[in-house]
């Protein structure tokens, strides 16, 4: 095609430039490869996909839209459940952005600083990861009962923080932790100081640096990483359960309340609150989304 | 001696220069620190700022589960585990992931195959639908096997008329598990395979091996640490999984109870030695998953997706 000389190296690499397809989009599936197995990995994949994950899910789906939207109306006005959803991604939001910040502060120290230990607490960053939330849950509202570690600490002010909402947004400061560090963590350390030393040249303080230079190339990873996090909080049951103290319209979760409607063999009410979570979820998610790529025009690169 | 030989004596003195500017230098490092970093106290307020959030909420939490597990004795630690309940919890636990994870095994290595391996359209939707199960509520996961096979569910009345159990029975414990940790293993080896191209395959065929061949002696190793970091995490997840595990299970004491709801049951009752020593079974799981993952990140640092050095 080209006969620059920049086209040698792809006549070389048997990469993207191999095979472009000749007819239609569809007219080779797969593009034409000497590998094998092609059929029964792709068979199996789909076939294992449709089985666990697409039929469930596509039966969610079916019973939330025989329920229909004045239905959905219906459950979410109700009192008991408008109170759980609110309780949900309130305290999901406030411990998102809490771990957020907290997660960018670790991962330019885990990055940037040098300092006994730090291998160990780079590895321990991802113990929320792997410790099963029950577990972290029942610790945590030892901790924070009232004849807890710390919790006894805030008694004698008549603060509680088990069993309230400040105890949900405990656990879910939690388990929101590793999410900005990992997503931020890469960046940071491929950050190139020549960019720090032109910005000091020119006779910026280093907090202007930090602000104005290094932070905004940071926003769309710092967005993935909060928004990962949120979700996963608005979801998150085992950790909080132990240390919500689960009273109606106070400290119930929309996830507990879930799992009551379907002790109540509520199979509609469990399955439109679900919807109206994952309906939020998704919509948060396209938000940020889309603010990433907004951000991402911005700023060049990530 | 040298020095007498030598001409002008431009390396010694070229030294004594190199000397005297290092030296200027080391008068002056303690005014003039380098650009690129902040002043010392704003290092120290930044580093312990990070490190007393990470005891509070990381460390605090998992020394707490080993204490409260040992407070009432070794003897009262050792007695959680011989009773019968427990034995079937970590028994059921065993099982339900010896199920699982060799699924989704199989299933991460299928899918990887033919997702890096081959070129064709709604490669990224696929990917996308792969994924999806991190981003559904383990609660919900847990609901969608229920609206199936529960007993008002799609397929309740078929399985009910042929006696079939599978919602608060070991089947409804293994297919929530298996779809809660469903992305794990497929998730690790496509970034992977992808990174590694399809030159060694290429390779080994051209060389006369067989498909199977060119994948059993060329792919699987060069994969086998991608693989077992997947695994690792699987597993983890497979033996810790509450939400989706304890819509499905019907917490059917001694039968379909796994770890994480045994621990739920004796806290509720509170057994808390009890439950927080069943507890610590799972946090040494986690520890010891913890340890093997960032040995693979130090270690196999190049034979990892991305390579994930952290």
């Amino acid at each position: 095609m080209s006969i620059a000389p920049t086209s040698s190296s792809s006549s070389v690499s048997p990469g993207p430039g191999r095979g472009r397809r000749r007819g239609g989009p569809f007219s080779r599936f797969p593009a034409p490869s000497v590998i094998p197995g092609f059929g029964i990995s792709f068979g199996y994949t789909i076939l294992y996909l449709s089985i666990i994950v697409l039929i469930p899910l596509g039966g969610l789906v079916l019973r939330a839209s025989g329920i229909g939207l004045s239905g959905l109306w219906a459950v979410a006005s109700d009192q008991r459940v408008a109170a759980a959803l609110r309780l949900s991604f309130g305290t999901s939001f406030i411990a998102a952005i809490v771990g957020s910040v907290f997660g960018l502060l670790i991962a330019w120290v885990l990055t940037r600083y040098r300092f006994p230990g730090r291998r160990l607490i780079d590895a321990a960053v991802d113990l929320p990861f792997a410790l099963p939330t029950a577990v972290a849950g029942i610790a945590l509202s030892a901790i924070y009962a009232q004849n807890g570690l710390i919790g006894s600490l805030f008694a004698p002010y008549g603060i509680r923080i088990a069993y309230t909402p400040i105890g949900i947004f405990i656990a879910l400061v939690f388990i929101t932790i590793p999410f900005t560090v990992r997503t931020v963590q890469p960046l940071i350390a491929e950050i190139d100081r020549e960019l720090e030393e032109a910005s000091a040249t020119l006779g910026a303080r280093r907090g202007q640096t930090i602000w104005r230079v290094l932070l905004p190339p940071l926003i769309p990873a710092i967005l993935t990483g909060f928004a990962l996090a949120f979700a996963r909080a608005v979801g998150e049951y085992g950790s909080v359960i132990f240390i919500a103290g689960n009273l109606p319209y106070v400290s119930e979760i929309a996830p507990l309340l879930i799992v009551i409607k379907l002790e109540e063999f509520d199979y509609t009410g469990a399955t439109a609150i679900a919807t109206i979570m994952l309906t939020i979820s998704f919509s948060v998610l396209l938000i940020i989304n889309l603010i990433q790529a907004w951000s991402r025009k911005r700023f060049g690169y990530v | 001696m040298s020095e007498n030989v030598s001409p002008p004596s431009a390396p010694s003195s070229s030294a004594a220069v190199n000397r005297r500017i290092a030296e200027r230098a080391a008068a002056h490092a303690p005014l003039r620190r380098s650009v690129t970093t902040e002043a010392p106290w704003v290092k120290a307020v930044t580093l312990t700022l990070a490190l007393l959030f990470l005891a509070l909420f990381l460390v605090l939490p998992l020394v707490t589960v080993f204490l409260e597990a040992l407070k009432r004795g070794f003897g009262v630690y050792l007695n959680a585990f011989a009773e019968p309940d427990a034995q079937h919890a970590i028994l059921l636990t065993l099982t339900v992931a010896a199920i699982a994870v060799p699924l989704n095994l199989v299933f991460g290595v299928a899918a990887s195959w033919a997702v890096a391996k081959f070129r064709f359209p709604g490669k990224s939707f696929l990917i996308t639908l792969i994924d999806l199960p991190f981003s559904v509520s383990p609660v919900v996961s847990g609901l969608v096997f229920v609206l199936l096979f529960g007993a008002q569910g799609y397929f309740g009345p078929f399985l009910k008329a042929h006696n079939i159990g599978i919602i608060f029975a070991l089947p409804g414990i293994v297919i929530a598990t298996v779809f809660v940790t469903f992305p794990f293993v497929a998730r690790e080896l496509i970034p992977l395979m992808q990174e590694q191209g399809n030159t060694d395959e290429e390779a080994a065929l051209s060389l006369g091996a067989s498909g199977l061949t060119a994948f059993l002696t060329v792919t699987l190793p060069n994969i086998r640490w991608g693989l077992l970091y997947g695994v690792l995490l699987c597993n983890a997840r497979a033996f810790g999984e509450f939400g989706a595990v304890a819509v499905v299970s019907g917490h059917i004491r001694g039968v379909t109870n796994t770890m994480p709801l045994h621990i739920e049951i004796l806290y509720n009752e509170y057994n808390i030695s009890a439950a927080f020593a069943v507890a610590s079974l799972l946090a040494l799981l986690a520890l010891v998953t913890l340890a093997a993952k960032s040995v693979l990140e130090w270690r196999f640092a190049h034979a990892l997706a991305g390579g994930r050095g952290h």
